[in-house]
């Protein structure tokens, strides 16, 4: 019984010295932290994603608060609204940008490029890049092995078995960049969401000169500059043989979409064409369209 | 018997072509040229679309201190200096040649008969050997001129020659041994003259037992064989020092910290032909050969002739053929395009079929520690492999994945199938990319 008693005794003994050590060593050596950051990541989306480029969301909350101008932080999670609030609540301006999604750049599915060999090795985009140009004539486009997918949290990534290619759910898509930074071949980029979600881009990023493209896939972009010509208001320049279509620019007429000889230019959530006859190409046409957009 | 500390294994050798003499392939139609066949800075194309060459012309000056000269190895018309796709499909620079007749650059001795003596002194031998373009031709492919160019401070006390070929298949080293034994010979001599030491150990794995023997008969002057036991990766240029000299060079350290001096069976012989004979590195020998090929060979092939060539000069792709991998089973890589050329570094070209090459399905690690133990550079491949996996490139470099040689051992005990090598592989360019970037800042 003693033995039982002496050892509770102590054990409660060496607990209670412990607590009363440990009470004024936490009270030496409390850090101060500044009581603003606890609020601003609660107002954080708190996915930890890294896409500000902080390890996570107390991280870039330490930095919005420490910063007295946070212009260069953003939060593509939150987007415009949570910046907002956060700036207001801080008192400082909130950093204004337009809301972005990730598009996939390569059109390159299965019926569209033709796999030469098979990779028989670690199901990783990175991994297969390291060894080789890939499975298709084309060294530049998706390798269809799902790194994006595998890095989104959001699971706004997923990949499509018909096409092989990975596609983006945009309602789920946050921006944060973490599938640009996954993809070995930097097929994916963040672009501007557009106005109703409407936007056009060039789907290839093949810089090979067109003859090669084209025997790559049928989708390619070939750098003909049949884009160029068409666009009336200078939003695509073709570099390295391949176009690019500038989002701040575009006005979403889709001349470029109907010239392109390759169909490499897609075009997301615009409404059905009229028929033929009333896609006129003079300048009123355009600008009457770009209204009704 | 020795053999080297730490890791490494002891399989079947496959030594298909081991008693099967070098034969010499014809002169091809045309040859692809590549200006990068070494490790460091391409070289300079000199030449342009429409220029006459000879066999031994230079086509290509070293681009650098660690670079190495380019010769064509035919004679005839350049018809493009355009990138052609490599064994990977990558695009790299080269120079296309269409074959006239077999030309030789004067002052190129092609006779058999051997030269013994060699009166040049160490800096004229090194030129000789920097001027004829030789290079590591185990594979590594490193200019061989910069590895004799003893850095100041450190000293050269012995030559190692590399007469191992640890990996299975390949016995293009084999066959030079036997059929150039005195070559061989001289070749160390002249080496050993460059570096300014009297000690020359060639390590030669037990399978070769026939090689032995006669460069043992044959050998004097400083110059002992060591027999060594078959293990893989002795061929490695660290694991043999282990072996031969017992002395280990440090992590992240060069070979010659321990006063050896490594280089290639083959890259002896070359360095014989080029200061003896004034031939520069425009042949190589390579095994062709896998388990169903009909007639595997040892062949002796001019530098730039397809693989598709080689393939049909061994009775053609066997049916059953899943992969034809550019080098030995363990560090050759397959290749997406027969049509590449022979470079500096082809070794071997093996073909083989579904069976050998099927992956198992990866399982999950269960921290069995068989790569802990397979590994000879004393390294954690499991631990690297998940670094990598996660994109903790920072972290690898503190494990040391920069001294990992790649030799595929850990994902070949490993139990669960994972891709190790694949993932450390990555983990490892990314490392070095990063360790560059600080080299550049500062």
């Amino acid at each position: 019984m003693s033995t039982l008693f002496y050892s509770l005794a102590i054990l409660v003994g060496i607990g209670v010295l412990a607590s009363v050590i440990l009470f004024f060593v936490a009270k030496k050596f409390k850090v101060e932290e500044n009581p603003l950051i606890e609020p601003t990541e609660k107002m954080l989306p708190g996915a930890n994603c890294g896409g500000c480029g902080f390890a996570g969301c107390h991280a870039m909350a330490e930095a919005l608060v420490k910063n007295d101008d946070i212009s260069s932080l953003f939060c593509p999670v939150g987007g415009s609204e949570t910046m907002k609030s956060i700036a207001d609540f801080l008192g400082k301006t909130a950093p204004e940008k337009e809301p972005q999604v990730a598009v996939v750049r390569c059109n390159g599915a299965f019926c569209n490029r033709q796999r030469v060999n098979v990779f028989n090795g670690a199901d990783s985009c990175i991994v297969e890049s390291s060894l080789y140009s890939g499975e298709t004539l084309c060294s530049w486009g998706c390798l269809g092995k799902g790194d994006c997918t595998k890095v989104c949290k959001f699971g706004a990534i997923k990949m499509n078995s018909d096409t092989g290619l990975p596609e983006v759910d945009q309602d789920k898509c946050t921006a944060c960049g973490a599938c640009v930074n996954a993809c070995p071949k930097g097929v994916i980029e963040l672009r501007k969401k557009g106005i109703k979600d409407r936007r056009i881009f060039v789907s290839c990023i093949n810089k090979d000169k067109g003859g090669i493209t084209r025997k790559a896939c049928s989708v390619g972009c070939i750098g003909c500059m049949k884009c160029v010509k068409v666009c009336a208001f200078e939003a695509i320049k073709v570099e390295n043989n391949v176009a690019y279509i500038d989002a701040s620019k575009c006005r979403l007429c889709r001349k470029c979409v109907v010239e392109c000889p390759t169909g490499a230019i897609q075009e997301v959530n615009l409404p059905p064409r009229k028929p033929v006859a009333s896609v006129s190409s003079d300048e009123t046409g355009v600008e009457s369209k770009v209204e009704q957009n | 018997m020795k053999t080297f500390r730490i890791g490494g294994f002891h399989g079947k050798d496959y030594k298909l072509t081991g008693d099967r003499a070098i034969e010499q392939m014809p002169v091809p139609d045309k040859v692809v040229i590549f200006l990068s066949q070494h490790i460091g800075a391409p070289a300079v194309c000199n030449v342009a679309k429409g220029d006459k060459v000879n066999v031994g012309t230079l086509i290509g000056k070293a681009g650098g201190f660690v670079s190495a000269n380019i010769h064509s190895s035919v004679s005839g018309t350049v018809v493009s200096v355009d990138p052609v796709a490599d064994g990977s499909g990558i695009k790299k620079p080269a120079v296309t040649i269409e074959v006239e007749g077999d030309q030789w650059e004067e002052g190129i001795d092609r006779s058999e008969n051997l030269i013994p003596e060699c009166n040049l002194d160490s800096k004229e031998i090194i030129d000789k050997i920097s001027d004829a373009g030789i290079v590591g031709m185990g594979g590594a492919t490193f200019p061989t001129q910069v590895k004799l160019s003893i850095p100041p401070g450190s000293k050269a006390e012995c030559l190692i020659v590399n007469g191992v070929e640890c990996e299975p298949y390949l016995t293009a080293d084999h066959r030079v041994m036997l059929e150039k034994s005195d070559e061989i010979l001289v070749g160390c001599k002249i080496v050993m003259k460059a570096l300014g030491v009297d000690t020359c150990y060639i390590g030669i794995e037990e399978n070769k037992k026939d090689a032995i023997k006669l460069l043992s008969s044959k050998a004097d002057g400083g110059i002992s064989i060591v027999p060594l036991r078959m293990r893989y990766p002795q061929g490695g240029e660290k694991q043999l020092i282990d072996a031969v000299i017992n002395r280990q060079v440090p992590s992240g350290g060069l070979p010659i910290a321990t006063g050896a001096v490594v280089q290639n069976i083959g890259t002896i012989f070359a360095i014989y032909e080029a200061v003896q004979k004034n031939k520069p590195l425009v042949e190589r020998i390579v095994t062709v050969t896998g388990c169903y090929v009909s007639n595997p060979k040892n062949l002796k092939v001019r530098i730039g002739t397809s693989i598709s060539e080689l393939i049909a000069a061994v009775g053609g792709e066997p049916d059953n053929t899943a992969k034809v991998i550019n080098g030995g089973p363990m560090m050759g890589r397959a290749m997406s395009n027969v049509e590449a050329p022979v470079t500096k570094g082809t070794s071997g070209i093996l073909m083989l079929s579904a069976r050998d090459t099927v992956r198992e399905k990866e399982q999950a690690c269960i921290s069995c520690a068989k790569c802990v133990s397979a590994c000879p550079m004393g390294l954690e491949p499991y631990l690297l492999y998940k670094l990598s996996y996660r994109r903790l490139y920072p972290d690898m470099e503190s494990e040391k994945v920069t001294d990992c040689i790649e030799c595929g051992c850990c994902a070949y005990t490993c139990p669960a199938h994972l891709p190790l090598l694949d993932y450390i592989r990555v983990g490892k360019a990314e490392t070095m990319k990063i360790i560059k970037s600080r080299q550049i800042k500062k």
